[in-house]
């Protein structure tokens, strides 16, 4: 009962996107086509999981246990940084379709506040190894659920006649704005 | 090109947040107050500043090929100083502000000034660049949180000059992207 909890409030209560504002970078940049923002939260997925696992192993076993709890933020970016390289290097040799398809998304992953957001949420919130993980997957979940109902509307946006001033970023904005509103229906659920 | 246009480039015309659209995450997330967007704004430009100094004076120590991973231990390092140093002096702003700290390290102003700037230019030049980006990232969090603050709890710097509660969307995350889409549009007016 408690992960369907942290499941439902991951994905849609406080969607990582909507209402705790992590990850605006992609979901402005790369949310143009339904196509690609698939790949993203595909990305995104593998590489939050991963480094969520990473960083609690690395927070429970090494940096707790030497109190240097004050290293946290440059050991987890260089975890994470590290981790994307690492991510790109296998998948690479492992299986090239995939890595054609992720290709460019894996390197902009680094600079996704989302990711390291997420690592340091989950240490903050107390969450055992399996908890972590499994609210590392919703998150993600809820990135990628967000992304793509944003690029359907984008697509459908491209046909519209918007005001020239408008064009592009701000009417996207606006349109987020009025997408978190509609996420906010699901305040009180979990 | 002279240091007065090199320092104010970031105000306007190369904003960075609504000319260049980076750093987004911050600037959404605490501008639920006009105090929040400057205590954000500080901290980032302290980070920005000392990042550029060091990234300017280390450029020909740092092998081309590592970087990107060397300017972010760079930045990491000064966003813990801020970090300790707002916890242990301003713990409720610290509060307020929250994940946001730690997250500066990942914001695209900092490491795109660190690539696209110091990594170039001498130790003066980073210095004014480093303070104008700040300077137009502050002003930018600040107008947007007051402009959040006034609609939506109709108060200004907790100074309350309604009674009861102003339109609550402004504080929620809705209002944020909102405010934020119309302050782009009238940009784009001012800089035509």
């Amino acid at each position: 009962m408690e992960y369907v909890l942290i499941i439902i409030s991951a994905v849609f209560v406080n969607n990582i996107v909507l209402s705790k504002f992590l990850g605006i970078c992609p979901f402005i940049g790369v949310s143009a086509k339904v196509e690609t923002s698939l790949g993203m939260a595909g990305a995104v997925t593998f590489v939050m999981t991963f480094a969520t696992m990473v960083t609690y192993l690395v927070q429970t076993f090494i940096l707790s246990r030497l109190g240097i709890g004050f290293m946290q933020t440059i050991t987890f970016i260089l975890i994470i940084a590290a981790l994307v390289q690492l991510v790109e290097i296998i998948l690479k040799k492992v299986s090239p379709s995939l890595y054609q398809a992720l290709g460019i998304f894996l390197p902009l992953i680094t600079t996704n506040c989302a990711v390291l957001g997420v690592a340091l949420l989950a240490v903050q919130s107390e969450y055992n190894m399996i908890k972590s993980v499994v609210y590392a997957i919703a998150t993600s979940i809820g990135f990628g659920l967000a992304l793509i109902i944003f690029a359907g509307i984008r697509e459908q946006l491209e046909l519209v006649n918007v005001p020239a001033a408008m064009k592009g970023v701000p009417v996207a904005f606006i349109t987020a704005g009025l997408l978190a509103m509609a996420f906010m229906g699901f305040a009180g659920m979990a | 090109m002279n240091q007065l246009q090199n320092f104010t480039k970031g105000f306007i015309r190369e904003n960075p947040v609504l000319a260049l659209f980076l750093g987004l995450c911050p600037t959404l997330g605490v501008t639920t107050s006009a105090i929040n967007g400057i205590g954000m704004g500080l901290a980032t430009t302290f980070v920005l500043v000392m990042s550029n100094i060091s990234i300017s004076l280390l450029k020909n120590l740092i092998p081309g090929n590592v970087r990107i991973p060397a300017f972010i231990v760079v930045i990491a390092s000064f966003v813990t100083i801020v970090e300790l140093t707002m916890q242990a002096f301003v713990p409720a702003l610290f509060e307020a502000l929250g994940l946001f700290i730690p997250l500066i390290v990942v914001n695209c102003i900092v490491l795109g000034r660190a690539e696209a700037f110091a990594s170039k230019n001498d130790l003066f030049s980073s210095i004014i660049d480093g303070l104008g980006m700040g300077v137009g990232f502050t002003i930018t969090l600040f107008i947007l949180g007051s402009i959040r603050e006034i609609l939506g709890s109709g108060s200004i710097f907790d100074y309350k000059f309604i009674q009861g509660d102003g339109m609550l969307i402004f504080v929620l995350a809705p209002g944020a992207f909102i405010a934020l889409g119309y302050l782009i549009v009238l940009m784009r007016k001012v800089n035509k």
